[in-house]
């Protein structure tokens, strides 16, 4: 197999070089007005076709959330993360709670009983930060 | 745009063998294509006639818009490393240098780059070399050549993973920096995936799959499950292969898939792995297990110029 900086082989990676410059967008990672990765250099990175690389980049600009600058390069459009951050938050209905909902039904767990567990979840989750804030550290 | 290589309707048999059945394709100028396919598939035989190293039976072929055949004009702007090249028995500076005379764009600093990562020594004797150096001399040619038309076939024999995988990043930052047509043949598909713009598939000396390699990510899955819940799911769609052992089942399906699929998959409890290019090839080019794209017509998928 190759090498591709995780990029997987089974769906188009044009597609996938758009999510991951989105997710990078929506995380931040990439400011609004900040140049993205050329072609050719997301190419040589992933290791993949510059055309390919290229189509990944033009699906994000036409959908506006990048914006190219004449012989510079292409740019994160102003508003790109609210509105992407806009769009997950659509997405999370689907993504997340449709397979919960799934498997808790498959495994007997009712709408209350499924609230009260993420309630439990959430409160050790947010005790766990705050007794240990050296998240990261060396495991015991 | 004239199409840097163009085939119409070219044939070849050896006395009553057929190597090439009415072969027609055109490869646009400035991308890479993967010439896929079986052994004795045809593949060599194409390469050799683009590279006008023999002449076919019928059919017309043009490469940069002129037959190449005792071309001067073309072959020059053309270079074919083949599997197991033959040198004359010289040094590995010598076949350096007279690369260099015969190719109008070579590069000597890429070609002194390309011999220093894969420890290609000049003063070294090509009868010397091992197979694999062998080979990355041909590649150190291939590339350094800088060629309108690169054609590769099968260019890697006796070559490590490490070599293989400068080869590849090599040829992707080269032809970033100078595009041009490259066609190369090779049974590591799953490795030289990423590389293809678009890939071609013979077999039995036909072109059986002319695709966007991209496009051909995702367009079959393999589903597998309950035997029920996978005959369910892949009721009306067209399968290519279908196995089945006790209560499980696992199937092959062409065709993309939505987010509704994907949730009915999950609610019926199958998995869903999509095919790899390689898997695809493999059910394109005459997998007797597998019912081939001619006889199921499995699609069109996306970017599939039939």
């Amino acid at each position: 197999m190759p090498e591709m900086a995780g990029l997987d082989e089974g769906t188009p990676l044009f597609t996938q070089i758009a999510d991951r410059l989105a997710a990078e967008i929506a995380d931040g990672g990439l400011a609004e007005g900040e140049r993205v990765p050329s072609t050719n250099e997301l190419a040589a990175f992933y290791r993949i076709n510059p055309a390919t690389a290229a189509k990944g980049i033009n699906l994000l600009a036409d959908d506006g959330l990048l914006e190219k600058r004449r012989g510079i390069g292409m740019f994160v459009a102003g508003g790109a993360r609210q509105r992407l951050l806009g769009q997950r938050r659509e997405q999370f209905t689907e993504r997340y709670l449709r397979p919960l909902l799934t498997e808790a039904t498959r495994l007997g767990i009712d709408a209350g009983e499924l609230i009260e567990l993420i309630s439990d979840f959430a409160r050790q989750q947010a005790g766990d930060t705050t007794a240990s804030p050296a998240r990261g550290g060396v495991p015991v | 745009m004239t199409p840097a290589i163009s085939v119409a309707g070219l044939t070849r048999h050896y006395r009553d063998q057929v190597a090439l059945d009415h072969v027609s394709l055109e490869l646009e100028a400035g991308s890479i294509t993967g010439l896929l396919g079986r052994n004795g598939a045809g593949k060599t035989t194409l390469l050799r006639i683009l590279a006008g190293q023999e002449f076919p039976s019928t059919g017309d072929v043009r490469v940069l818009g002129a037959p190449p055949a005792e071309n001067d004009q073309v072959l020059r702007r053309m270079v074919f490393v083949r599997e197991d090249q033959a040198y004359p028995d010289f040094k590995v500076g010598h076949a350096l240098r007279a690369a260099s005379w015969f190719y109008p764009n070579w590069d000597r600093e890429l070609a002194g780059t390309l011999a220093e990562d894969f420890n290609l020594r000049p003063k070294k004797s090509i009868k010397k070399l091992s197979r694999g150096l062998r080979s990355a001399l041909g590649i150190t040619i291939g590339l350094a050549a800088r060629a309108e038309v690169t054609l590769f076939d099968e260019p890697y024999a006796g070559l490590d993973a490490v070599a293989r995988q400068i080869f590849y990043d090599r040829l992707l930052a080269d032809y970033a920096e100078f595009p041009r047509t490259i066609l190369l043949s090779t049974h590591l598909i799953d490795e030289a995936a990423a590389l293809f713009e678009s890939v071609v598939v013979i077999d039995q000396g036909r072109v059986v799959l002319e695709a966007a390699a991209d496009g051909l990510r995702g367009v079959a899955t393999t589903v597998s499950g309950p035997v029920l819940a996978v005959d369910e799911f892949t009721t009306g769609r067209a399968v290519w292969n279908r196995r089945r052992l006790g209560s499980q089942a696992s199937v092959v399906m062409v065709g993309p898939l939505v987010e509704a699929d994907r949730a009915e998959a999950q609610s019926l409890g199958l998995d869903l792995v999509p095919l790899t290019l390689q898997q695809l090839v493999v059910h394109a080019a005459g997998w007797p297990g597998a019912a081939g794209p001619g006889a199921s017509a499995p699609a069109n998928p996306e970017g599939v110029r039939a």
